[in-house]
């Protein structure tokens, strides 16, 4: 779902689960990223605020 | 500072002889110091203490970390003062030091919780201790906490918290799932323990043999810990495996592995390896291994850890890529199930990794464990996929000559022997 959501920064493992590409989100895609993390199913995504 | 005398050279935390009361201990160490919180702090971040448990992070650090966060009132802690939990659950099976400390020198660890405490004005302070095995050493040790309120020598009382066996309860945030009334099963952080651990307060969570160190610092002085290994310290490392005194030794860090092997009374038969770091740690062949300095630079450099202090030698007579499937095939079993690519990802490696080892000849099996040992480090909610990975990396690099010869002709005769490595508990894929 997420790697449809947000193909510029996630791909998925054998077995569906979301990796990530490093790095901060760039601006653009924030509201995607956030989506993508309300839609997991698993809350195998997280949105972090760098300090 | 207050001691009668200055403890020189080593031991520095096993007393010799047996258990010590709380008489005895003053009598060894000196009496409790009186140290005010900041002092102490700068005396542990001078001294260059760093954790015990296996993750090596610098104990002053944290501990003014969490004075800092209880001080702050903080956004995220919030009033009521800080939590202290002291971490003697010791789930690492080859690992015995911190009971072994915690039979002999109870006192020390918990004048250790006490100056902790004082250090960051906590209310509350536990003790972690497995249970089943632990009952033992639980009545030992509330022995010696009684022992201390009848003197009435600790502002808060400890309370020990038993904690259910496997490898990842006694994981920080576990602990702290635990303390608040869930089960122990890591947490993703942000927030870290310093900021909101138990009942939402700033939590520190410390070895306990890293509480005993404090104690000594609080005494001696940073300048008298760092006068042995280095200026890194003492440790206590347990060695295992195929030695003739396997056991717990104090040493200073820093000493060559085959200085600490001659030790235990050297190889009990033809040796062929070292497990060092315990099982988020590293292989390293047996001739290579002697020279290597025990410290957690030397060994991280030479492709091992020194995690919380393990050393286990494995013999000959004994199949590297064997033991090693059957370490990430008990590690795999111990996943909390709550993340993915561990839940997943560690059972297929286990399974690609046996049948390296006693299945039938597969050309594409190194490569699928190969690329698995990349796909499931760094994430997890804690650090079991990644300390996996790495162990099962480390077997196919060492091993490497075994795994030509089983993709050649199958399985050797050495794989038909029981497991060496310790596994409380585990069968063959036996699954959470």
């Amino acid at each position: 779902m997420c790697t449809e959501l947000l193909p510029e920064l996630i791909t998925a493992d054998p077995w569906g689960y979301p990796i990530v590409a490093p790095g901060q989100v760039p601006d653009d895609l924030l509201p995607l990223a956030r989506r993508a993390v309300t839609a997991c199913p698993t809350l195998a995504l997280l949105l972090n605020r760098d300090e | 500072m207050s001691a009668m005398t200055v403890l020189t050279g080593l031991p520095r935390l096993i007393p010799p002889g047996g258990p010590l009361s709380l008489d005895g201990h003053a009598g060894r160490y000196g009496p409790m110091p009186e140290r005010d919180p900041g002092g102490l702090i700068a005396d542990v971040e001078r001294a260059g203490l760093t954790g015990r448990g296996g993750a090596g992070f610098p104990a002053g650090r944290k501990l003014r970390s969490v004075a800092q966060a209880g001080r702050s009132g903080g956004r995220l802690g919030r009033a009521g003062g800080a939590v202290v939990v002291a971490n003697g659950a010791e789930s690492e099976p080859a690992s015995a030091k911190d009971r072994m400390l915690l039979a002999r020198s109870p006192h020390l660890v918990l004048d250790g919780i006490a100056l902790a405490a004082d250090a960051v004005g906590a209310s509350r302070c536990y003790l972690a201790l497995h249970t089943g095995r632990r009952d033992e050493l639980s009545m030992q040790v509330g022995a010696a906490i009684a022992e201390r309120e009848r003197a009435g020598v600790d502002r808060v009382g400890v309370q020990i918290v038993p904690v259910p066996r496997g490898y990842v309860p006694s994981q920080e945030t576990a602990l702290i799932s635990l303390l608040n009334g869930g089960a122990p099963k890591p947490a993703f952080v942000p927030p870290r323990p310093y900021q909101k651990g138990a009942h939402g307060r700033p939590t520190l969570v410390q070895n306990v043999e890293t509480l005993a160190h404090i104690a000594l610092i609080a005494r001696f002085g940073a300048d008298w810990f760092r006068e042995l290994g280095g200026s890194a310290g003492s440790a206590l490392i347990t060695v295992s495996g195929a030695v003739q005194r396997p056991g717990v030794y104090e040493i200073a860090l820093g000493m060559p592995i085959g200085e600490l092997i001659s030790r235990a009374g050297g190889p009990a038969e033809p040796p062929q390896a070292i497990l060092a770091g315990g099982y988020f740690g590293g292989w390293l062949p047996y001739s290579r291994a002697l020279g290597v300095p025990v410290s957690d630079h030397a060994l991280r450099a030479a492709g091992a850890a020194l995690g919380p202090g393990v050393l286990i030698v494995l013999p000959e007579s004994a199949c590297g890529l064997a033991e090693t499937a059957w370490i990430t095939d008990y590690l795999a079993s111990q996943s909390a199930g709550q993340c993915g690519p561990c839940a997943n990802g560690l059972p297929a490696l286990a399974d690609t990794l046996k049948q390296l080892a006693f299945g039938r000849p597969d050309p594409r099996g190194l490569g699928w464990a190969e690329q698995l040992t990349g796909l499931v480090a760094g994430r997890g909610a804690c650090h079991l996929p990644d300390g996996t990975a790495a162990l099962a990396a480390s077997g196919l690099r060492i091993f490497a000559d075994e795994l030509r010869q089983h993709a050649q002709s199958g399985p050797c005769t050495r794989v038909q022997r029981r497991p060496l490595l310790p596994a409380p508990g585990h069968t063959w894929g036996q699954r959470s």
